[in-house]
């Protein structure tokens, strides 16, 4: 069985359309057909032409899904971009040889690349010719900006100083008048969340600009992947993101299983759909009771937060382990589900259900929450498209994007998921968009119960015997994860680059909260929640 | 505002028994951490929660102390916005070394006197992430360290129990 869904044909029309533009232009294009970047479309091309073939597809509304680079160890980099289109992955590759470690920028064409650009031109050293935004990112004052962190020659050790210091001098914009004044926030919050740094700038109480400042979570994931075994990758892409534990290690573990050539057994498949789900639904009743939280509902909260704890113990009692962390790894999961726990858990969802029903109209009446949630923290349509931004981020703006039904994956080829889209762009659209996404999800865990046959739920991976590389695409709780992972020949991890969808919603956050006020800022960044370590890496 | 509180009265009050945990084990563990706190702490304990690398799993069952289950305010235990109004500091780790001066800079912001309590696997001894260009691993490289909870994240059971016995220690 393939894990993939064919190939729509809008996409292959979309495909040969570009592929002919380009070669009118004078594009080489080479095409990598039978690689292993399953269920990628492989391209490799110039450097020089790397903006151009952007431009290309950004005309034909492609969106920009990610950026990678890879040290092969010869002194040659391989650089890889990501363009999504009718669910299908196009996958642009292209090599870089000293002295010219350049490649015209894709952030003219498609924004989304902008800050995913400045992480590789830190970790790597490569320059983005004509990039809108040439300041350091990811790095701040750990390591030196001559020394690249991801090239081979890089230990991972480092050679750090026994104190770092702080990055003082990050160059924010500054306020351009004394009536325009600055507020700097973070990176250690003032409430139990991850560190970042905020700068405001505000009249009155009105923010007329917001400056993010991430990589303060920066903890080298990508580099201590080197050298691992599967196993121990899966371990840590657990790790990228807490809350996101499921998804990236099963985005992990596809794209080895995919570079070994490895179809898991069914069971396995619906198993970590049913883990993906429940995922879903835990993160999203934090979410809302979060969100109805931090505008002084706290009815909600505690109604919420109680659901989710349920949830959550459900989840130790069935699969042992309240957050779902390292069930899911290379060759399938660890933890089988029991026949009885499959029936309490139907029961369960039907118990949720109807707290679910009876909550909603509480929430919808209650005017003095939908006068703090309706219209806040607006996001249109086109910057949603523009920055590409994924999940209930996007979906809420009208922006849809679901692997889930844009191209199936195993198990989600063999159920209904049912599309939840919304076009208002506010707070509230993004809170009923989880809310939707829940009930969504609890109709899918119980298709999926219903095809839980018995069977096998690991299958032994054999290492590969030659160097081989793989991609995996996950429709995760806050949108698509996607997990690149080269293997050497005895099956060693080389290199591996987990993207998060965090990346491409932290940017709509600076866009949404304009001309609202800064008390509402902690609602707008609830209502995006982007995970700063799935982003900081 | 009916509907509001006939859920409320529907729902009623969740915080005891804990069910699904061995019969009262959440309650013993509460009404130490209470009696201690009363003796020690005149009644409130002060914790500041700071994420130094953490992926961010710890603060989610740290978060949990908060819900109706634990509803861990009952034993005089808060979480507080300034270290500087802080008894405790809770650290989520590894230390990214982007964080070393921010953790640093929170530790020196707080009264004595001062505990520090490492809260999950990483804070404990790096975890996952160990020690590298990026990362600093275990709080102990960087403060002193009063007490350990491990855990990958600790449950939140695991949590007060960290919390009673290093309170019933000091």
């Amino acid at each position: 069985m393939d894990v993939w869904a064919p190939l729509s044909d809008a996409h292959r029309a979309w495909m040969i359309e570009l592929n002919r533009e380009l070669q009118a232009q004078g594009v080489a294009i080479r095409d990598g057909t039978g690689s292993a970047l399953l269920p990628a479309h492989l391209w490799e091309v110039g450097s020089h032409d790397w903006e151009r073939v952007a431009r290309a597809a950004h005309r034909r509304q492609a969106r920009w899904a990610g950026l990678w680079l890879d040290d092969l160890g010869n002194g040659q980099l391989r650089a890889h971009a990501a363009l999504m289109k009718h669910g299908g992955l196009l996958v642009l590759r292209t090599h870089l040889e000293p002295p010219d470690l350049s490649l015209p920028s894709q952030a003219h064409a498609f924004p989304a690349a902008d800050r995913i650009e400045r992480h590789a031109a830190d970790l790597y050293g490569v320059t983005f010719k004509g990039h809108p935004d040439p300041r350091r990112w990811t790095r701040h004052q750990a390591w030196p900006p001559d020394t690249f962190p991801l090239r081979k020659a890089f230990s991972a050790a480092g050679d750090p100083a026994p104190a770092t210091p702080p990055d003082a001098d990050y160059p924010f914009l500054a306020s351009p008048s004394p009536e325009v004044y600055e507020i700097p926030v973070g990176p250690v919050h003032a409430g139990i969340i991850e560190p970042g740094h905020f700068r405001f700038l505000a009249v009155g109480e009105t923010m007329l600009n917001l400056e993010e400042r991430l990589g303060y979570v920066h903890k080298g994931i990508e580099k201590i992947a080197e050298g691992r075994d599967p196993e121990s990758v899966a371990r840590l892409a657990g790790r990228v993101s807490g809350d996101s534990t499921v998804a990236h290690a099963w985005a992990a573990c596809m794209a080895m299983e995919q570079a070994l050539g490895k179809v898991i057994p069914l069971r396995a498949f619906r198993l970590r759909g049913i883990l993906t789900e429940r995922e879903r639904i835990a993160n999203h009743l934090g979410d809302i009771g979060a969100i109805c939280n931090d505008v002084g509902f706290p009815f909600a909260n505690y109604q919420f937060s109680r659901l989710r704890e349920q949830w959550l113990r459900d989840n130790a009692a069935w699969f042992g382990h309240r957050l779902l962390m390292d069930l899911v790894v290379p060759g399938g999961v660890a933890h089988d589900l029991a026949e009885t726990d499959a029936g309490a858990m139907r029961d369960h969802i039907a118990a949720l259900r109807r707290e679910l029903d009876e909550l909603r109209p509480i929430l919808d009446a209650n005017h003095s929450l939908q006068d703090r949630l309706v219209g806040a923290g607006h996001l249109s349509f086109e910057a949603a498209r523009d920055l590409g931004c994924l999940g209930y981020v996007g979906r809420a703006s009208g922006f849809d994007t679901d692997l889930r039904r844009e191209r199936p994956y195993a198990p989600y080829d063999e159920v209904t998921v049912p599309a939840v889209l919304r076009t208002e762009g506010d707070v509230a659209a993004r809170l009923n968009v989880r809310y939707d996404e829940i009930n969504a999800s609890l109709a899918v865990i119980e298709q999926l119960l219903d095809r839980l046959h018995p069977g096998p739920v690991l299958a032994d991976l054999a290492p590969p015997g030659r160097a081989t590389e793989g991609i995996g695409l996950i429709e995760g709780w806050r949108g698509e994860v996607m997990s690149y992972v080269r293997l050497d020949a005895t099956g060693r991890v080389a290199r591996f680059y987990p993207r998060d969808p965090s990346v491409f919603n932290w940017p709509a956050l600076e866009q949404l909260i304009h001309g609202n006020i800064v008390p509402d800022f902690p609602l707008c960044n609830k209502s995006v929640n982007g995970s700063y370590s799935g982003h900081d890496l | 505002m009916k509907s509001i509180l006939l859920k409320i009265a529907r729902v009623g009050i969740v915080t005891e028994p804990a069910r699904p945990y061995s019969d009262s084990e959440l309650e013993e563990v509460g009404a130490e951490l209470r009696t201690v706190i009363d003796q020690r702490f005149r009644g409130s304990l002060a914790i500041r929660q700071v994420d130094a690398g953490s992926c961010n799993g710890c603060e989610l069952e740290i978060h949990a102390l908060n819900n109706a289950f634990y509803d861990l305010e009952r034993y005089g235990v808060h979480f507080v916005a300034s270290p500087r109004h802080a008894d405790l500091l809770l650290v989520t780790g590894p230390v990214s070394r982007h964080m070393q001066h921010a953790l640093k800079a929170t530790y020196d912001a707080t009264p004595d006197p001062k505990w520090v309590i490492a809260v999950g696997t990483c804070a404990a001894d790096g975890g996952e992430f160990g020690v590298s260009y990026a990362s600093l691993g275990a709080i102990e490289n960087v403060l002193p360290v009063d007490a350990v909870i491990r855990g990958c994240p600790p449950t939140p059971l695991t949590l007060l129990r960290g919390l009673l016995t290093f309170l019933t220690r000091r």
